[in-house]
Order: structure tokens, then sequence, then C-alpha cells
């Protein structure tokens, strides 16, 4: 009989528990429940969120595959198909950061590559408490580490991303990992086990006992024991990893597999329940036959162990041997361990006995979808308030000041322990709005972006998360590409407080009337909740990954200022908006009032022009205004030129100046364009109804800024550079 | 001329090198699988960068024992021409080919940046289109970079300049701040005593298109093609008609010839 210390330590209720036994027809043995208890947590089963995740637009005029499978998937034309998805990994990078994050990334690659796709780009955004905290800087340490040990040894670029400060991340910080990968059109391949009396194969590293639920780690918040739970991260092989790319690929070209799945969260446990039922069958395998790394393993340690690097194959009976010789050649282990059955259920044996019957059905789509009780947080109230300080009187050393805020500085210390130019396809390396690949042989090219801002979505959800989306797409419109599809990880607390299910809730209506308006579908994504250590929660963190087509790569302007004497030319409007700016944040230690107002209408119109700009071949740089605003956009404008070129710019807004400098008034790009091509550029953005300005020229050694007939700036850019530069190397000294 | 890109399982500029050879220098180019012994008639075999056998025990240490690298072995000692990059440089120095070894880098990171390097010798079959003391913009992606090598040896390498990079300031200046990895005498690359074989950290396959920020690279290529070209004499370059493929966005599967 399962009593109720089991159930707990299995995350089950009680009710969970006897609507299980309703649904088998009996009591259930140990390895049963584990597999109920992993496929029904959070992490696997989404069932806080599921309701919600259904309003999200699925539509699009590229979409070939949306959510359900294990990534989405885009039409970008010439037989090409983009197959993209993030995940988080957020519970395993805290309890040990280094693996923790490398197998985030490798459980995403596999994501890709086991649709068929060869991965081509890795982007992170990554959340960390403040730096003075040694425990803050030993995560972050060891996460970006563990990215780097992994992708670099894999061989895929890793792009770009975001990554932010925030003392809610103190003690838990977010790792989450969004990988594109290139197939073929035609040649994409499901998690499916269809054909009665296909062979059943598992292919890769041997199965171990680590990360033995894992998934159930995820789905509930950590205490005082976290460190106990080290054994529940996986280890990663990267190594290994590459050759099971090389030899899947190699294998799907010919034709040798009818369908696949990573192991991923819930191991062999996910893998077959998952592929017998999408395409209506069952399985029967043999837990002997499984590849083990360690003796004496059982049945429920077989069957939950979330070892990585293992992929589980569908494949018909005279495919199999062919399919085991390319795996043999590139040094891997292709067992078949069972086979395809009619009757959808799964069934395994162990020393000759039965150990799992179970119907496939009832364990993937069954499990019980939660409306959680909602309630908007005491705290939304008193936020609204904002009294805005006093502006400071040392302008110039503010400005300073907030270059070495983490979040606004240079990140180079993170993305060069990166390769971010393998494959030879970077064009655009890491620190712009959005990374750009070249497709060889291709005229277009393609352009991804992550983004959220979490202070914005703890003080209005849905508004947060609508300028994560607009901004997202604004990223790309600097890259002069057309936003094509939207893959997202939301990251919560705890979803049975209903303050945390209503921020949920926010969110995912913010998210779906935002990509409704700019026509984009959400392929897909993932929701990780119980970010939340020792009662103290994360703040609500949607980040939204976009991706847009660029139709000719060769006219993709710079993310710094090329050449001194251009004009500097504002797009969009500045407005008196503090409201959960990084200046109150990061100056004042305020986080409050309203983040800035978001006109879908005029950010169209925006990106559309900037676009417009770029194709014409007007916009020499393009910079989109976000955290910092128009002085911080300016200054890395300044900072990404090859030869770190100033600026002087004149304004006469009638609002505050500090709002003027540093406030983020959503919707605004800077460009800049040759003297001779002003003209052209305001008479392109007066078509189509953009607010546009000329603000100043590029030029000089100092960054100087006027407001209303008076120097607000001017600072040298040295001086400047070396606030922005050092911030973040400077707590990692050795 | 006809180079073959060395494929070690854990390679993974392979494709990259194979790219620039055949799309952007119109050369022909096969894959070499390292499990083979036959080098399939190249003119030249280029190690490419990654990582061989995933860097496990030490870069390059594992690479070395595949069967491929004897036949590579007879192949310089007969005068063929070798080009290790990054991970290739560290098998050559594993596999005796090179002398000395790699370390750490200073910092104790995994460095991915584009550096300077300078031609110190243009006399070679591998920098013979560049001039002496040319700054060359190219990146390096690597965390065993740190080149070591006994007093004794470095004289020899400097007498017999036989150290063809090195890092170098934008100007072209030696400097430590330059100097990313930490290697001494800022060495970037180095040649055997023959002349025939170059390992060198930077890749040159990734600086060899406009598009990505520098064709510095191509002039390594080039010289080892003009090279090559010289060698064969006018009636080889005839006899091999070349047909340049288009690139593709997908590249072909490494494992598969």
């Amino acid at each position: 009989m399962v009593d109720e210390k089991i159930l707990s330590a299995h995350n089950l209720t009680r009710e969970e528990y006897d609507y299980i036994v309703k649904l088998i027809g009996r009591q259930i043995n140990l390895t049963e429940l584990g597999i109920f208890s992993v496929m029904w947590s959070e992490h696997c089963g989404y069932k806080s969120s599921k309701i919600y995740l259904k309003k999200l637009p699925a539509k699009g005029k590229y979409l070939i595959q949306g959510p359900g499978e294990n990534a989405g998937v885009l039409d970008i034309g010439d037989g090409l198909a983009l197959v993209f998805k993030i995940e988080s990994h957020n519970h395993p990078s805290y309890i040990e950061p280094y693996q923790g994050a490398a197998t985030g990334v490798g459980g995403i690659l596999r994501d890709i590559f086991t649709m068929g796709a060869r991965p081509v780009a890795v982007l992170d955004s990554l959340r960390f408490g403040p730096l003075d905290n040694p425990k803050n800087r030993s995560i972050m340490d060891g996460v970006v580490s563990g990215i780097s040990g992994y992708g670099n040894s894999f061989g895929v670029p890793t792009v770009g991303g975001e990554v932010y400060f925030h003392e809610s991340y103190s003690q838990n910080p977010l790792v989450n990992v969004c990988c594109l990968g290139l197939a073929e059109r035609d040649k994409l391949f499901y998690a499916r086990a269809e054909g009665a009396g296909n062979a059943v194969i598992y292919a890769g590293a041997k199965t171990g006992r680590d990360g033995i639920h894992g998934a159930t780690m995820a789905s509930a918040e950590f205490g005082e024991d976290t460190e106990q739970k080290r054994p529940n991260v996986q280890v990663g092989d990267p190594f290994k990893e590459k050759l099971l790319l090389e030899a899947c690929l190699e294998a799907m070209s010919k034709n040798l597999i009818i369908g696949i799945q990573d192991m991923g969260a819930a191991g062999l446990t996910c893998s077959t329940t998952e592929m017998a039922a999408k395409a209506g069958t069952g399985m029967e395998i043999n837990l002997d036959l499984v590849p083990q790394r360690e003796a004496g393993m059982n049945p429920y340690e077989i069957m939950l162990s979330e070892s990585q690097e293992r992929m589980l194959i569908v494949a018909e009976p005279d495919k199999v041997k062919p399919l085991q010789e390319i795996f043999n050649k590139w040094d891997l282990e292709a067992v078949v361990i069972g086979k395809v059955t009619e009757g959808g259920r799964l069934r395994a044996y162990f020393r000759g006995e039965p150990v799992i019957d179970i119907p496939v059905n009832a364990v993937v789509n069954l499990c019980p979808a939660y409306r959680r009780p909602v309630r908007v947080p005491e705290f939304q109230k008193k936020v609204r308030t904002l009294k805005i300080p006093e502006i400071p009187s040392d302008l110039d050393k503010t400005f300073i000041k907030l270059l070495s805020s983490p979040t606004i500085a240079d990140k180079e210390w993170i993305f060069r322990q990166y390769d971010h130019m393998v494959q030879d396809n970077t064009m655009v390396l890491p620190g712009a709005d959005s990374a750009v690949l070249r497709l060889k042989g291709l005229k277009k090219g393609i352009a991804v972006t992550l983004d959220g801002n979490s202070v914005y979505a703890f003080l209005n959800p849905k508004l947060g998360a609508k300028i994560a989306v607009a901004e997202s797409c604004r990223n790309l419109a600097c890259s002069g590409a057309l936003p094509a599809g939207v893959t997202n990880c939301l990251n919560f607390s705890n979803p049975e407080k209903p303050e945390v299910m209503w921020q949920f809730k926010q969110v995912v209506e913010g998210i779906a009337e935002a990509c409704r308006e700019f026509h984009i579908p959400v392929t897909g994504g993932n929701v990780s909740f119980y970010n939340e250590t020792e009662g103290k929660s994360i703040y609500p963190t949607p980040v939204l990954g976009v991706v847009g087509l660029i139709e000719d790569t060769s006219t993709v302007p710079s993310a710094g200022f090329l050449a001194a004497g251009e004009t500097i030319i504002l797009l969009g409007r500045n407005k008196e908006e503090l409201g959960g700016s990084e200046y109150l944040r990061f100056i004042f230690n305020v986080e409050k009032g309203q983040p800035p107002a978001l006109d879908f209408n005029l950010e169209k119109r925006v990106q559309e022009c900037c676009r417009q700009a770029i194709r014409q071949e007007l916009a020499s740089t393009a910079h989109d205004l976000s955290e910092g605003g128009l002085a911080v956009a300016l200054a890395e404008c300044s900072f990404r030129s090859p030869k770190k070129i100033g600026f002087e710019v004149r304004l006469k807004d009638d609002i505050r100046t500090d709002a003027l400098l540093f406030g983020e008034s959503q919707s605004r790009i800077i460009l800049t364009v040759k003297e001779k091509d002003t003209r052209r550029l305001l008479a392109l953005a007066r078509k189509l109804k953009v607010p546009a300005r000329v603000i100043g020229r590029t030029g000089g050694r100092k960054m100087v800024i006027w407001h209303r007939k008076k120097k607000a700036i001017e600072c040298g850019i040295e001086e400047g550079y070396a606030a922005w530069k050092k911030a973040i190397p400077d707590y990692f000294k050795i | 001329m006809k180079f073959g890109v060395v494929v070690f399982p854990g390679s993974n500029c392979d494709y990259d090198a194979f790219h620039v050879l055949q799309n952007v220098m119109s050369q022909e180019a096969v894959f070499l699988w390292h499990k083979d012994t036959d080098l399939k008639n190249v003119d030249c075999v280029v190690l490419p960068g990654g990582f061989s056998y995933g860097d496990y025990l030490r870069s390059g240490a594992i690479a070395r024992f595949s069967p491929i690298m004897l036949e590579i072995k007879k192949f310089a000692h007969s005068g063929g021409l070798v080009l290790g990059i990054c991970n290739g440089f560290q098998i050559l120095l594993e596999a005796g080919l090179l002398p000395g070894a790699m370390l750490r880098n200073k910092k104790l990171k995994f460095l991915c940046q584009h550096v300077y390097i300078r031609i110190e010798n243009n006399r070679t079959a591998f920098t013979k289109a560049g001039k002496k003391g040319q700054v060359l913009k190219i990146p390096i992606a690597h965390f065993d970079g740190n080149y070591y090598a006994q007093p004794e040896l470095l004289a020899e390498l400097e007498n017999k300049k036989q150290i063809i990079f090195r890092y170098c300031d934008e100007k072209g200046r030696i400097t430590e701040d330059a100097n990313v990895n930490g290697s001494m005498h800022n060495i970037a690359g180095l040649i055997n005593n023959d002349g025939n074989v170059l390992g060198m950290m930077p890749h040159p396959e990734r600086a060899s298109e406009r598009i990505l920020g520098s064709e510095d690279g191509r002039i390594i290529f080039q010289s080892m093609i003009n090279y090559l070209e010289k060698k064969a004499g006018p009636e080889k370059k005839k006899r091999l008609p070349v047909t340049r493929a288009k690139a593709s966005a997908l590249p072909p599967l490494i494992g598969t010839f």
C-alpha cells in the first residue's frame, strides 16, 4: 500500500494517486508510481499551466510545427526548415552550476537534432543575484563555464542571449537555453512510435543512476537541504553528444529511422510513453537489455534515470543492422530493447518478470489540469505609486555609474568564453541587439534574440510580457529581420500560491496579445515553476525567443557607429516614463511605478520603418532603446564602434532631463545615416507615419547630450567605456 | 589542388575548413576519416579545429593514435604539406610533428575573440602571399593555446625562424597585453624544421569571407595553393579541373564518404 510518505516523496497528492488507481483499475507498484510521478510532475505534465498555454496563438505564415513536438519548426524557403526551442535548467544550475548549465545545453541540442536538424546556434538567457555576493559569483562562473564547456566541445556557436542581475535571483539563478537548427524541409523527424512490430532501439550513452527524479526536483521549491539534491543533477558528456548528433543525422539521411525522441527529463519513461501515445501504439521493452553503466540497477532506477546523451529510436526490423553499423562507426551503442505493439500499453520486463503494465495514454495525456486559484498580490497596489526622486546634481557621474550596472555593462567576459564563431556563419557577434547568421550559398539569413525584463513583469505582468515580445521584435528589426516565430520560457515561483498564478495568467495573456499583434506563432517552449528557495521567490520572468528572417544579409547594419559625421536619427517618441527603469533601480534602489506604455500601432510602424531603412541601405547603424534609455543606447553605439567614435546630440523635449536621458519609453530606435541620406530617411519615416527627427551627429572623442541649451552630459569615451567594460570582469579578477 | 580535411571524432571545424577550401578558394576538398589509412592522393592535409576525443586526457593526446595519423606522419616526412589549425595544432604537437606543448590559457578561461597576429617569416609555403611584418586579424577559440617550450628549444625556433606568427596589437607591436593566452614569445603559429608542417592556434577558415568580418585568413590558404601549384608544375595544374560546388546552408554528412 502506498502511504503518505511515499506519495510526498513523489510529489503526488492523495487525490492524484486515487485518480491513477481509477485509470489503471488496480493498485500500482513503485516503478509505475515513479513513472506517473515524473510524467505528472509540473515539469513534464504542465498541470498548472496547460489551460493557459492554450491561449497562445499557434498560427503563422511560416509555421510547419507548433507546440507538442520536441521543438517548433518554421519553413524558411529554399527547401529549408528552421527548428528552434527554449528550455530552462534553473534548478539543476543552482544545485550544481557547471553540470546544471552544461546539461541544459545538452538537452536542448538533442531536442533540435532529434527532429533531423543540425544545431546551428545557441543563445542563453541568464539571471543571477548581485555579484557582490560571492555565492552568486560562484554560481555565475560555474554556469558560464558549463555552457562554454558543453557548447564549445559539441561545436555549436553560442551567439547571443541576455544576462540580468537582480536580488530575486540570489538563490534562484535562471538558466534558459535556446537552440536553433537547420533541416531539410522534407526530412523532418517526429517522436512517433509508428508500426506495431517495429524495433525499439536504445542509442547513445549507458544508463546510470544520475538525474533520477530530476523532473520531480524541478517541480518543487527548495529548502535548506538543497545541497543534498546534488545526485539528482545529471552529468554531461559533450563529446558523446557530438557523436550522437553525427550518427543520428547519418541514420536519418539514409531513411533508417521511423521515429525518434531524446531521453531528457524523465528519460526512458518519457520517451517510451510519449512516442507510443503520439502514434496510438504501445511498447514492450526488456529492461535487462538497456545498456547500464552501474551494476545492480533496479527497474525504477532504469526507467527514471536522466543520464544524458541517449536517444530512443523506432526502426523497421530490417533497418536495425545498417543503423547499428552507423552507430558503431561513431563508437556508439545502439541496442534493440523491445518492439512497438498494438493496444496502447507500455509493458516492461526485468529478469523475466513483468514490472510495468500501464496504458500510455493515461500517463501522457490524462495528467490532471488544474485551474489553480488566482489573486492579485497585495504589493501590486503599493508599487503603483511612484515618487520620483530629485534629479541628481551630477548627471555625468550618474551616467557613468549606470554604465557600470552589471545588467547594462559589457558582457564580453561571459561571451568570449563561448565559441561564438564555429560553423562559420556568425555575422553579428554577441552583444548586439540580435544575433545574425548567414546561410551559406543563400542571400538570406536568420536573426534571433532573447528578451525579457522581469522588473517590468513584477510591476505589471501583462504589460511586461507585451514589452518583452515587442522589444524582441524590435531587436530583430534593428538587423532588418521580420519576426517569424516565437518560443518562450516562463519562469515563475510556486503556482500553488494564488498571487504567483495570477502573475502567470497575466503574462500568458500579455504574450498572446502581443504575438497576435505581430502575427507570429508561439511554437512551443517551457514553463519553469517553483523557482523559490527558502521562501524567497523570483520575479515573474518571461523570456521570449524570437527568430526572424533577413532577405539580404549584405544590408545588415552595424551595432556601433561606423563613421564620424553621420546623422543620428531617433525613431519614436521620448516620454516622461521612469517607472521600472534600470536608472531608478540601480541609482536609487527604487522599483516602483508602471513600466513604460506600449502602443502596438506605433511600435509596428517604427519597426517597419527601421526594416525599410535597412533594406534600402540607408542605415549604417541601428540600435534599439532599452535598459538605460537614450543615453545608454548612444553610448553603446560608441563602445561598439570599431574606432570608438563619439557623438553630440541636442534635445528639446519638454520632459525631465533624467527621464529624457535614462527613461525607457518603448518603440524607439536610433539610426545613423550618411549626411546625404538624411532627407531620404526622414521622408521614409513621414510616409510610414513614424515620428523621426535628427538629434545629432557622430564624431569626436566625447559623448555629449544637450537638453534645452544646457549640457546634460559631457563625458570622454574612454571614461565611460572603462566603466562599462570593467564592471563585470572586476568581480572575477584573479 | 586537392586538400584532405581529417575528421576525428569530436572535430567540429572540419566542415568550416572544407567550405573555405572548396567554396571560397575554389579547390578540390575531401574529408579523410580518422579510422582510414588512405590519404586519397591529396596534395595537402588539413587537421581542423574542434575537440577530438572530447579533448579528454589532454588536447590532441588521443587523436594522435588514430590510424590515419601514421599515414599523415609518413606524408609529412616525405615533404607533404600539413596544416594544423587549433586542435589540429595541438594534435601535431602531441604527435611529435611539431615541438613543444600547450598549457591552459593564462587566465584559465576559454577564449573566443578576434586577435591580431604578425607574420614573422613570409618565406614559407604557408605565408608567401603575405608580407613580413604584416598584421592579420584572425579569431582564436581555445582553452589550451598557451604555448610552452624549453629555453633551448625556444632559442632554436627563433634562430631557425620557425616562429611564423606572433600575437600582436593592431599596429603589429608584440606586447604582453596582446598575448591573450600567455604563450611564450607570443607564439601563435609554428613551422617544422623542413618547412612543410605548420600549426597555428588562430582559425584562418573563420577569417576568409568579408561577411564574417575579415578575409586575412585567405593569405594562408592562397600561399599554400600557390606553393602546391608551383610544385605540381603546369601539367598537373591543368589535369585537375575544379568543379566549384555551390555552398550549401546544410553541411554534407561528414561521416559518409
